[in-house]
């Protein structure tokens, strides 16, 4: 049963149109990659699944729950969350302080019984630290809880990121190019790490990545978008060999002809590092 | 000369042209002339000198400094540097002197006056002009020799030259108390200070008391903390309960030994710890920058005003205590009214529309269309005190109110009421920030979206900050009006809202100790010493400035609080509690 449901979605900015007529469908406990080059309206769609933009036209439906119309934190609520393409962690916050916000939502003490320092608030806060420990040794950060976040390598940034979206619990996760700007080690980390998170939490995932080794070895499903207009959907055998993503990738002509002679099989990780 | 002489060189003819600059300007504007008034040792040297002459003595030692980090010059060089820059500096003042004397700048500068120009000869006139170039240059040597002596020695020497000063300053405010007492304190009083400043005999004892104490801290500080250290938690915790309570009855004896005049001075550093509490909430928290926040103290003082007052325009004749909550409650409400519009906005946009809003309701309390409400420019007088103690019925009071009890009636009594509430604020300001609406806060601060995209309500969220930050103002104006007993529309001016802003910053934004801090320096100080207070603005710049260029963070910036506060926290998660995100075996 699909989780999420796009039909007919389009986002214009002035004359431009960002993201056009998109239909589009994720499975529970899936891993979905989105691709596409740059200015394809990847993220577009992700700010318009999470409020960040309202949809000009076209419905998402989230679990039955239609959202393009709900405010942000209402998204937040119904239990989707996501990271983003530049870090974007409280960086004057500890590490601790950003995931305690990330569970924001599943708090419920209000600001009279923080001042007083009513029994139930003290116990909420104390399994809120707890939840918040537990998270950071499951990012391998056990013990950094206290440095601020801006003073984190950036791997453990990355991390942390993702463990804040983690905390409010959610059950479909955004992942906004989460290997940008790793090596090949961290690189591989991380893709054990999303595997963990579906196989363990059995969070649906969904990501925009560019680094094609993540996006081939990871995903179940994977879409391109180009120009705003999905142009492909698959496995990602599927995908490699589809002529119409060669293309957008590649642009028409002698290259693709001379490309698919080379490395029939699978054209796009040498995309990769083309770029 | 080798290239780096030279750079010596050349950075202490910079500082000492800066220092000279500083010197004349500081006569310019007249502050040495009004310190000259007051000696900081009798006969022998003047406030006023010390404000002359203390940029000169940096210059030397600053100049010295400028290069020990690298290979260091010699000794010798660095002592010409300083001579170097204090030639400089002493050269600019007598520039200033020799032109004062031959052209009459007095139409557009009125503290270049003969007074000014005897001090800086020590009474000698124009022949005398050569006298601030050799007192500069002695200065800058003398600034160059400190900074080469041993930290040993220099530390010592310095904070006891800082502790005269301090004493000095304060000398009027202490002299007083001390006489005031007949028997050995008169004596003491008589013995450390003269009628205008300290003896040479008391200088001598505040410099010897200081330094010896710094000595004596260096030598044996260590080990102390050490000792403290080691002790079992019970011990420690006792020793924090101990100086905890020593600092509270300090606090309650205070204002019965100090007098009314310092007593005032701390109500005042009070309120506007207050209201520094409630902005620190909406602008050090949730980062929205209020420039109107003197709307709030004024809607706390008028309904105090309105509900208490024996005056024309009293409303009811409620006591104090019962209209200090409906005063904290009104300006809950007004902050939620003066929230909404301003809800989407940002910076400087945000910072603008708030700025408004100050000045909206001081305008429409003075107003002639207010005018029968509140009594306009007239204001509303009569305010009552508040009285502790059986006041029969509690509620409504009789015309003339008779107080059994203590009437807090003056700035000695008020002096309870507002420190007690300025502490129950800090209070209640630390439990919000470590609560989940402060980290909402501050997580707006630092990224709306992102905050928003975590679930949290930004409409909610952000109006609670300014409802919140508004009910501490509340309570400051409750207070202010019960105190002054008067309310104008003129006392809620835009300079209200500015100091707190400044003091905010100057202490620490986000920091709770910092706005106590940040208070105590920007209201308190300029309030304790007469001579400041022309001089308020010029000193809440420079104090602007400086504070952005040495200490960005505050003078007691939040993170090193909170640093503190987690480290003693152990950092794994409890194996007890079943955790509902994470799988609970890896």
């Amino acid at each position: 049963m699909a989780i999420l449901t796009a039909n007919k979605v389009t986002k214009r900015f002035g004359g431009l149109v960002a993201v056009s007529s998109l239909d589009f469908e994720i499975e529970k406990k899936v891993i979905v990659s989105i691709i596409g080059p740059n200015g394809a309206g990847k993220t577009t769609f992700f700010n318009c699944i999470t409020g960040f933009e309202k949809a000009n036209e076209g419905e998402i439906i989230f679990d039955g729950t239609p959202i393009h119309r709900l405010r942000t934190d209402q998204i937040a609520h119904l239990g989707i969350s996501r990271t983003y393409q530049n870090i974007r962690l409280f960086a004057d916050m500890t590490a601790l302080e950003n995931i305690l916000v990330g569970q924001h939502i599943h708090l419920h003490s209000n600001w009279i019984g923080a001042i007083l320092g009513s029994a139930g608030t003290r116990r909420e806060e104390k399994s809120a630290l707890d939840e918040a420990r537990r998270l950071l040794q499951f990012i391998e950060l056990s013990g950094q809880g206290d440095l601020l976040a801006r003073n984190l390598p950036y791997g453990a940034q990355r991390r942390l990121e993702i463990a804040r979206a983690l905390a409010t619990r959610p059950r479909l996760l955004l992942l906004d190019e989460p290997t940008a700007g790793m090596n090949p080690h961290e690189t591989e980390e991380m893709m054990k790490f999303i595997r963990r998170l579906r196989d363990e939490l059995e969070i649906t995932i969904l990501l925009i990545e560019h680094q094609m080794r993540v996006v081939m070895g990871i995903s179940e499903r994977i879409t391109v978008l180009d120009y705003g207009v999905k142009i492909a959907e698959g496995t990602a055998v599927e995908i490699q060999n589809n002529p119409k993503v060669i293309e957008a990738y590649l642009g028409r002509g002698s290259v693709v002809g001379s490309r698919t002679k080379q490395s029939s099989a699978s054209p796009l990780p040498a995309v990769s590092t083309m770029r | 000369m080798n290239t780096q002489t030279r750079q010596t060189f050349s950075r202490a003819l910079r500082i000492g042209l800066l220092g000279g600059i500083i010197s004349v300007f500081l006569c310019l504007v007249g502050i040495v002339e009004i310190f000259g008034q007051r000696s900081l040792v009798e006969k022998l040297i003047s406030l006023g000198h010390v404000f002359l002459f203390l940029p000169l003595l940096a210059t030397g030692y600053l100049a010295a400094k400028s290069n020990s980090e690298q290979a260091q010059p010699g000794k010798l060089s660095l002592l010409l540097a300083g001579i170097l820059s204090g030639l400089l500096g002493g050269g600019a003042l007598t520039i200033f002197l020799v032109i004062g004397n031959l052209i009459n700048i007095r139409a557009m500068f009125i503290h270049a006056s003969p007074t000014l120009y005897g001090m800086l000869t020590f009474g000698r006139g124009l022949p005398g002009a050569w006298i601030p170039l050799l007192v500069g240059a002695f200065l800058g040597a003398l600034g160059a020799v400190v900074h080469l002596l041993p930290p040993k020695v220099q530390q010592p020497l310095i904070r006891g030259f800082l502790g005269i000063l301090l004493v000095g300053l304060f000398a009027g405010l202490i002299r007083p108390l001390l006489l005031a007492r007949p028997g050995l304190l008169e004596a003491v009083g008589r013995f450390l200070f003269g009628e205008t400043g300290l003896t040479e005999a008391g200088a001598l004892i505040s410099f010897l008391v200081i330094s010896g104490i710094v000595v004596i801290w260096s030598a044996r500080g260590k080990s102390v903390q050490a000792r403290i250290s080691r002790l079992p938690r019970a011990g420690q915790s006792a020793l924090r309960w101990s100086s905890i309570g020593l600092l509270l009855v300090l606090a309650l004896i205070l204002p019965q030994f100090s007098g009314a005049f310092i007593a005032q001075v701390i109500v005042l550093i009070s309120l506007n710890i207050l209201m520094g509490l409630g902005l620190n909430i909406t602008l050090g928290f949730a980062g929205l920058l209020d420039l109107g926040f003197v709307a709030f103290f004024a809607m706390g003082a008028y309904t105090v005003g309105l509900l208490t007052s024996y005056g024309e325009y009293g409303l009811a004749h409620l006591s104090f205590w019962a209209v200090m909550p409906i005063a904290i409650f009104v300006a809950f409400m007004v902050g939620a009214f003066l929230g909404l519009p301003v809800l989407g906005m940002r910076g400087d946009y945000l910072a603008i529309a708030t700025l408004g809003f100050g000045e909206i309701v001081r305008l429409l309390a003075g107003s002639d269309f207010l005018g029968p409400l509140l009594g306009g420019p007239q204001g509303v007088i009569g305010i009552q005190k508040p009285c502790l103690g059986w006041l029969g019925p509690f509620l409504g009071v009789g015309i003339p109110r008779v107080c059994h009890g203590l009437e807090l009636g003056g700035p000695k009594e008020i002096y309870y009421l507002a420190v007690v509430c300025a502490m129950i604020a800090a209070f209640v300001a630390t439990r919000l920030r470590d609560s989940r609406l402060g980290r909402a806060w501050m997580a707006i601060r630092e990224d709306e979206d992102v905050a928003e995209a975590l679930g949290v309500n930004l409409i909610q969220t952000k109006l609670l900050a300014y409802m919140l930050g508004a009910s501490f103002a509340g309570l400051s104006g409750a207070i202010f009006g019960t105190l002054v007993g008067s309310i104008f529309a003129s006392s809620m001016q835009l300079m209200v809202s500015f100091n707190v802003v400044c003091l905010i910053i100057v202490g620490g934004m986000g920091s709770i100790p910092g706005v106590i801090v940040g208070a105590i320096a920007l209201i308190g100080l300029p309030e304790a010493f007469r001579e400041f207070s022309e001089y308020r603005l010029l000193f809440y710049g420079a104090a602007l400035i400086i504070m952005m260029l040495s200490k960005p963070g505050g003078l007691w910036p939040s993170s090193i609080v909170q640093r503190e506060l987690h480290v003693k926290e152990k950092d794994e998660p409890d194996p007890k509690v079943v955790s509902t995100i994470t799988p609970s075996a890896k």
